[in-house]
């Protein structure tokens, strides 16, 4: 079993008791402690900027060729926060229950509540840090709502949230370099963790440009390396994201939990063909006004799918609204998992309207009509034309959605406003992650994990705008408290040499490592195999899973990830700029933990959340929840092979919040 | 489609460098620019050779990673997009393509289409951000009011993503788009009063250092921005280096 370190008392009191409590390092002490940060988005950035102020000295990496490039600058829609600007009953009790509803009761009530706390501070700094969020006209922050709450709590800065946050911590950061208390190590990756006499004491870094691997020493090192959604080779994430950091932190003593928490977003731009190597996320906005649908009729869908028939041609009786059909509550506005899950079994029953059968239709024609028939009266236009009121609707949802309209528009070459888009659902987040405790530390003493890279905020389904509140909190607010109280034990040790034969020893096997994936004289590129992967990963982990499924994606995986040390060929040199070696060592790291997350989805005999397995559904089809047997976190710890990991749980308790199935009828 | 690429090759900043011709077959319009380039690097790595090294990572024009020059404009024919968003379908079955990377001294190749943009990280850390711990104990949000006007400009001009086209459309290499527009967010929102002056002039101070030439208004930095910075952010910045020099003199 493991210890969560919760502190004790009431829910509300905890981290105010707990931070009355930590000790403290002296600003002289300070001084004499480092602290590595791997990662640069939200988390890291925050966490490398608020620890150099503090005093530590800060040694910041990031595989890009800036920090600000982070995979956090692509976030579209807002940060989430508990200030109760609208008045409309939203408190920090309120955006806690939320979040661990919306988790389907899969995570610790502690950490959420924390981050339901802290959420209103990082609206604060932010706007000191002079992110411009959306104002009203009063000058006021404006604010939005998003999908699975009641409230208004989304602060905002067009469909460009993430970017204005990360340029703020980006800010708070270069500050901080500029005054030499954070050294950035731009266009270098993380290697290996290094652990001394049990407790984690620096990194071995590749500098991606001369391809040379150095040694860096620290009391405390913290991975801020983001998510792990390119294991399914497609997804919304960029192309560099990967689970290499994390993936050797497990394999050096920390534990990867619930691994088979992936969020696949509902409104994703189909794939166009086999040369597609990334999608395109289009914001969950556009469900508040757009209407999914597939023809009612096989035969009109297959019409579809030949060119022979347009969506217009299908008369509104032959029309199946799918979740307004299943869902009269929600409708459109289900959670991502619901609305994803609704729209696979509609394509898998045959009802899929592109050439690959894997799309549905989001259609803003009845939108169109009913903004142009209030724009009309909102003129005072009488007697309007049909053509007239599309008109005016089109120009209304233009400043709207206009610039997400465009984008659709440049990539999948069609016009949303003649003819409905066409979407499908797509990896977009993982919920799991390295498995950290109360102060987001791993299973190795002083290695912390932060933002998605740790598993304990979203439980088994994130919600919109989340993710940027949890990220910021665990840089701004958490971490500064928490690895203080660690390093205080830790004055005295003065500094931690880079040149023991624990540093040696990773360092050689990093090398090894290059050496037999250059040296490998294969056939196929990196990509052949990661596609492979990938398409595996779809099938049998993806938006819905079986035992029989699980266990034969388990055999594939394995003899895939033989085929690829056989016969993988990577190009060039070892002590060059090499982006095929970076990118097959990213890959053989998938090829591993993509094992563990089927074993994980195998051992979870319950569905919650965007885990579901169809031996567990309700007579309706919906997820069904095992509390009995199921209510705890699965932290995996490694073994020596990625399949024989073994499982230590950790019991989630309820002491707050009462669990209920989730309904959305 | 079927084409001819011609593709800048650098092994490293010393190398001379020069262009290699690839013909490639079999695109689809639907292809992004990138995914074309994926697959030329696909063939070369079947056949033993090395790879196009280029840069690139959210593919979805936000993260100002991806910075080819192609057909002579900085992320090609389109507007308004960067290469990653930049379609096949913008060419033509039979077309030469000249694919380069970013031109300018203060970018060194690092290789083939890569290049060295730390510049740009060394002219914020100069300068561009508020002086404000992250304490999270500063006033409530609220406290501060912004006119939405106001707001609104400040974040047109946040939205730059350093990807650096303006630096490698501009006949003089200048950086004054992107150092504006950073100035110019900072010039128009309350929190960035208290160092409006000094930053500017550090900035600025740093932008020569670097290496980047001079603005002489051709405005083809405008033009080739991916997220449509405009011009008045140079023209916010001159007015605000002007003032912060004369009375920094006095």
């Amino acid at each position: 079993m493991l210890d969560s370190k919760t502190p004790e008392g009431p829910l509300a009191d905890k981290w105010t008791k707990y931070k009355d409590h930590i000790q403290l390092v002296n600003p002289a002490n300070k001084r004499s402690i480092d602290v590595i940060i791997v990662g640069t988005g939200l988390a890291g950035s925050s966490a490398a900027a608020s620890l150099a102020e503090m005093g530590y000295n800060v040694k910041a990496f990031c595989f890009q060729d800036s920090p600000r490039r982070a995979h956090s600058i692509a976030a579209q829609g807002g940060i989430n926060a508990a200030k109760n600007y609208q008045n409309d009953g939203d408190s920090v009790h309120r955006l806690f229950y939320d979040t661990i509803k919306g988790g389907d009761y899969r995570s610790r009530e502690a950490n959420v509540h924390r981050l339901a706390e802290v959420s209103t501070n990082i609206i604060d700094q932010c706007v000191a840090q002079g992110v411009p969020f959306a104002r009203e006209y009063g000058g006021l922050l404006d604010n939005r709502s998003f999908g699975g709450v009641q409230v208004s709590r989304t602060f905002y800065a067009k469909g460009q949230t993430g970017q204005q946050l990360l340029l703020g911590a980006y800010s708070a950061l270069s500050r901080q370099i500029s005054k030499g208390k954070v050294t950035m190590y731009t266009r270098h990756e993380m290697m290996d963790v290094v652990v001394v006499d049990g407790k984690c004491r620096g990194i071995i870094a590749k500098n991606l440009v001369s391809g040379e691997l150095e040694r860096h020493s620290a009391h405390a090192v913290v991975l801020a390396t983001g998510g792990y959604g390119n294991v399914f080779y497609l997804s919304t994430n960029a192309m560099g994201s990967n689970v290499s950091a994390a993936w050797k932190a497990h394999k050096k003593g920390a534990h990867m939990a619930n691994p088979c928490f992936t969020q696949i977003h509902p409104t994703c731009i189909p794939v166009s063909g086999e040369h597609q190597s990334k999608l395109t996320l289009m914001s969950e906005s556009l469900r508040n006004d757009g209407r999914i649908w597939v023809p009612a009729k096989k035969e009109d869908a297959e019409a579809i799918r030949k060119g022979a028939k347009k969506a217009s041609d299908i008369s509104e009786a032959d029309r199946d609204y799918y979740l307004e059909r299943r869902y009269p509550a929600f409708g459109n506005l289900v959670p991502r998992d619901v609305a994803s899950r609704a729209a696979k079994e509609r394509c898998d029953a045959g009802f899929g309207v592109n050439e690959t059968g894997e799309a549905v239709f989001l259609d803003y024609a009845s939108a169109i009509e009913r903004y142009g028939n209030t724009e009309a009266n909102i003129r005072g236009l009488k007697s309007q034309s049909q053509a007239e009121i599309t008109a005016l609707g089109k120009e209304m949802v233009k400043a709207k959605y206009g610039n997400l309209f465009d984008m659709y528009k440049q990539i999948a070459a069609d016009d949303p406003y003649e003819m409905p888009m066409k979407i499908y659902p797509a990896v977009h987040y993982t919920m799991g992650g390295l498995w950290v405790d109360y102060n987001l530390m791993t299973a190795v003493p002083g290695l912390y994990a932060a933002g998605e890279a740790n598993f304990s905020d979203h439980g088994a389904n994130r919600l919109g705008a989340s993710a940027l509140m949890q990220g910021l909190a665990d840089g701004y607010f958490v971490l500064p408290y928490t690895i203080g109280d660690y390093l205080s034990k830790d004055i005295r040790t003065g500094k931690i040499s880079p040149d023991s034969p624990e540093f040696k020893t990773a360092e050689a096997e990093v090398q090894s490592r290059m050496d037999r994936l250059i040296n490998n004289n294969g056939t196929k590129p990196v990509d052949y195999f990661h596609r492979r992967l990938g398409r595996i990963m779809w099938d049998e982990c993806g938006m819905s899973r079986n035992e029989e499924g699980l266990k034969r994606a388990i055999q594939a995986i394995r003899s895939l990830r033989e085929e690829f040390w056989k016969d993988v060929r990577v190009p060039g040199a070892i002590n060059s700029f090499n982006p095929e070696l970076d990118k097959a060592g990213r890959v053989a790291d998938f090829l591993e933990q993509a094992e563990l997350m089927c074993l994980d989805a195998l051992e979870r005999r319950e569905s919650c959340g965007g885990h579901f397995r169809e031996e567990y559904q309700t007579a309706e089809g919906e997820a069904l929840r095992d509390d009995d047997h199921f209510a705890f976190v699965s932290a995996w710890e490694f073994t020596g092979d990625p399949g024989e990991a073994k499982l230590i749980k950790e019991d989630l308790v309820f002491e707050n919040i009462e669990l209920k199935q989730r309904s959305y009828k | 489609m079927n084409l001819t690429l011609k593709v800048w090759r650098q092994n490293g900043p010393d190398d001379k460098g020069h262009m290699e011709t690839h013909p490639i077959e079999g695109v689809s319009p639907d292809m992004s620019f990138l995914e074309m380039i994926d697959m030329l690097n696909d063939q070369i790595i079947r056949a033993g050779g090395d790879p196009i090294a280029f840069d690139h990572d959210c593919r979805e024009g936000i993260c100002g990673m991806c910075s080819m020059f192609i057909n002579g404009e900085a992320h090609g024919p389109g507007r308004g997009v960067t290469t990653c968003q930049l379609h096949m379908r913008s060419f033509k079955d039979g077309d030469t393509i000249a694919i380069e990377p970013w031109r300018a001294s203060a970018f060194p190749v690092i290789k083939d289409l890569t290049v060295d943009r730390s510049a740009f990280d060394r002219i914020i850390q100069a300068g561009g951000y508020v002086s404000v711990n992250t304490s999270g104990n500063t006033i409530d949000a609220n406290a501060i009011l912004v006119p939405k006007v106001q707001a609104d400009e400040a974040f047109s001009s946040a939205t730059c993503i350093g990807c650096g086209a303006c630096v490698a459309s501009c006949k003089n290499a200048s950086a004054m788009l992107f150092v504006s527009a950073k100035v110019s967010q900072f010039a128009l929102l309350p929190q960035g009063q208290p160092e409006r002056e000094s930053r500017v002039l550090r900035m600025v101070e740093q932008m020569d250092k670097e290496g980047f030439g001079n603005c002489t208004n051709t405005g083809a930095c405008e033009v080739e921005c991916p997220k449509g910075i405009d011009l008045s952010n140079i023209a916010r910045m001159n007015r605000d280096f002007l003032k912060s020099s004369a009375k920094s003199e006095n």
